[in-house]
């Protein structure tokens, strides 16, 4: 009998791999398992919509259950697989979960994520101290913000800035700490850094650059106040931790697969046991577009379209994923949409307003069009995602005059540029 | 409920029970609706939840807002007259019935 195909880890990836597979013709069985308690949801909307409560969790399944169960996909939630086994090498083998059920499987695929970096510091156990990845931790968070005053967010990325601009429009007093000098810097360049540091200012956050958070204290081991690297204690009755993510690798390491700041895999998805597959935030894979140094891209448009691309290789078809990598953050009335991979750039071009909060920046490499960051300007960034995905480029001389559409300035790449 | 029809490119109808206040494209996905991504998760970020509303209903509907005209323009194989993200239409009681034609691509 078919023992089919094993898919550890329920989320966007996972469950993307599932549906994929169904898509390209996959009639063998196909179980997806998750740890956490819910059906596979959106996690984006955790640190926007549901935080506000505007959204319940039902409105954010990526597919009903019964619409899984109808593609005729196992669903197991609540269950953690402990261990991994691959006989003679794979692609079989057999997974045991925490409460001892034992799968075994004819292909494996590992979407197993990533967990919120921890925060080390005395007191960072304290009640009130919270992280921001899964469903049940946006809905402690959601519990305990109706009632905090002051929120101290520790860390200036994507999460921590979403969560800091919901706590703020609910009228909390809000402070930042990065420890580097700047926000988002992973991700961004300084210019847009700068703005989002303003951007938070103007709307009452307060922003601690270069600053770390060295202490947390509290009285009945709940926290109320932080004390800074530079010697200050805020108050604080909640507190944000958004310091990143590490990738999950235990699993692969057992089935001794490669690993360097996450599971490594290859154009194809292909782990270095090329019987088993990879997707998602706990993937380092070659640069999309340039196929040149390794990359993490943590978003959902990459753990699609890299569990497309993984489903399509365990069906025994060929398609690298090539895709251009987008992005988005929504905080108070921005839309920041990224598209493109901007790091190495040596030139960026400023089109439009940073005062006016509507504004894109063009980021370049030796001419060549790597990136756009559009805050509030849709056209722009869905211009240079096109000539991205048409391999044409927008010269940058012409992209800086901001009265001319981008749209109209993309040209195709010359050849043997 | 209110209801949305989709009718893909073969003409087959698939009828599902939508929430007051969600988006045409959430009702879609989470039903499993084939031709509707909505890989932004409705965030007006990816054009692929691309629909043509039908006549009927295209005034009640509406048209096209800002951000969401950019991604139709650039981002679309086949924009028409009443093309529209469904992440930006939300289901309403007197949208009941709501039909919606599925495009050749996303």
């Amino acid at each position: 009998m078919d023992a089919g195909t094993l898919i550890v880890g329920a989320s966007q990836a996972g469950l993307q791999l599932a549906v994929s597979l169904r898509d390209v013709g996959e009639t063998g069985p196909i179980t997806l398992i998750g740890e956490e308690p819910h059906a596979p949801y959106q996690r984006p909307p955790l640190s926007k919509a549901y935080l506000q409560g505007s959204a319940e969790l039902e409105q954010l399944w990526l597919r009903a259950p019964e619409v899984l169960t109808g593609s005729d996909i196992s669903l197991v939630t609540g269950e953690r697989i402990e261990t991994l086994e691959l006989t003679d090498g794979g692609p079989s083998g057999s997974a045991r979960t925490k409460s001892g059920q034992v799968l075994t499987f004819n292909r494996l695929a590992l979407t197993v994520g990533a967990r919120p970096r921890r925060l080390e510091a005395p007191g960072a156990d304290l009640d009130g101290v919270t992280y921001l990845r899964t469903a049940d931790d946006a809905t402690v968070l959601r519990g305990l913000q109706s009632d905090a005053q002051s929120v101290v967010v520790i860390g200036g990325g994507f999460i921590g800035l979403e969560a800091a601009a919901v706590a703020r429009a609910q009228g909390k007093s809000v402070t930042v700490v990065e420890a580097a000098d700047r926000l988002i810097g992973r991700a961004v360049a300084p210019v847009v850094s700068e703005f989002y540091r303003a951007a938070h200012f103007r709307r009452g956050v307060e922003v601690r650059l270069d600053t770390r958070v060295t202490c947390l204290a509290g009285e009945h081991n709940r926290v109320q106040a932080v004390e800074l690297s530079d010697g200050t204690w805020i108050p604080a009755d909640l507190v944000i931790v958004g310091i990143g993510v590490v990738p999950r690798t235990k699993l692969a390491r057992q089935l001794n697969l490669e690993c360097e700041g996450g599971i490594v895999v290859d154009r194809h998805a292909r782990t270095s046991n090329p019987t088993v597959v990879a997707a998602g935030d706990c993937t380092v894979q070659p640069h999309p577009l340039t196929g040149r140094g390794q990359v993490r891209l943590e978003s959902v448009q990459n753990a699609i379209s890299q569990a497309k691309t993984a489903a399509a290789t365990l069906a025994g078809q060929s398609e690298p994923n090539n895709s251009v990598p987008w992005f988005w953050s929504d905080q108070y009335n921005l839309k920041l949409q990224i598209a493109g991979l901007s790091g190495g750039h040596d030139q960026h071009v400023v089109r439009g307003d940073i005062e006016g909060e509507a504004f894109s920046v063009l980021y370049y490499r030796e001419g060549a069009l790597l990136a756009v960051d559009a805050v509030n300007q849709a056209g722009d960034y869905m211009a240079v995602r096109k000539a991205l995905t048409q391999g044409a480029t927008i010269p940058a001389e012409a992209a800086a005059d901001s009265s001319v559409a981008l749209r109209e300035l993309i040209v195709p790449q010359a050849v043997g540029a | 409920m209110p209801k949305v029809v989709f009718i893909a490119l073969d003409g087959a109808q698939r009828v599902v029970d939508a929430n007051v206040g969600e988006s045409v494209m959430a009702a879609a996905v989470r039903n499993g609706i084939p031709g509707i991504i909505g890989e932004c998760g409705g965030n007006c970020s990816c054009a692929t939840c691309h629909v043509y509303v039908h006549d009927e209903f295209s005034a009640s509907v509406g048209g096209a807002n800002d951000m969401e005209d950019d991604l139709l323009d650039l981002g679309v194989a086949d924009r028409r007259d009443t093309s529209r993200l469904s992440c930006q239409i939300k289901v309403t009681e007197d949208l009941d019935g709501l039909t919606v034609q599925i495009p050749e691509e996303q």
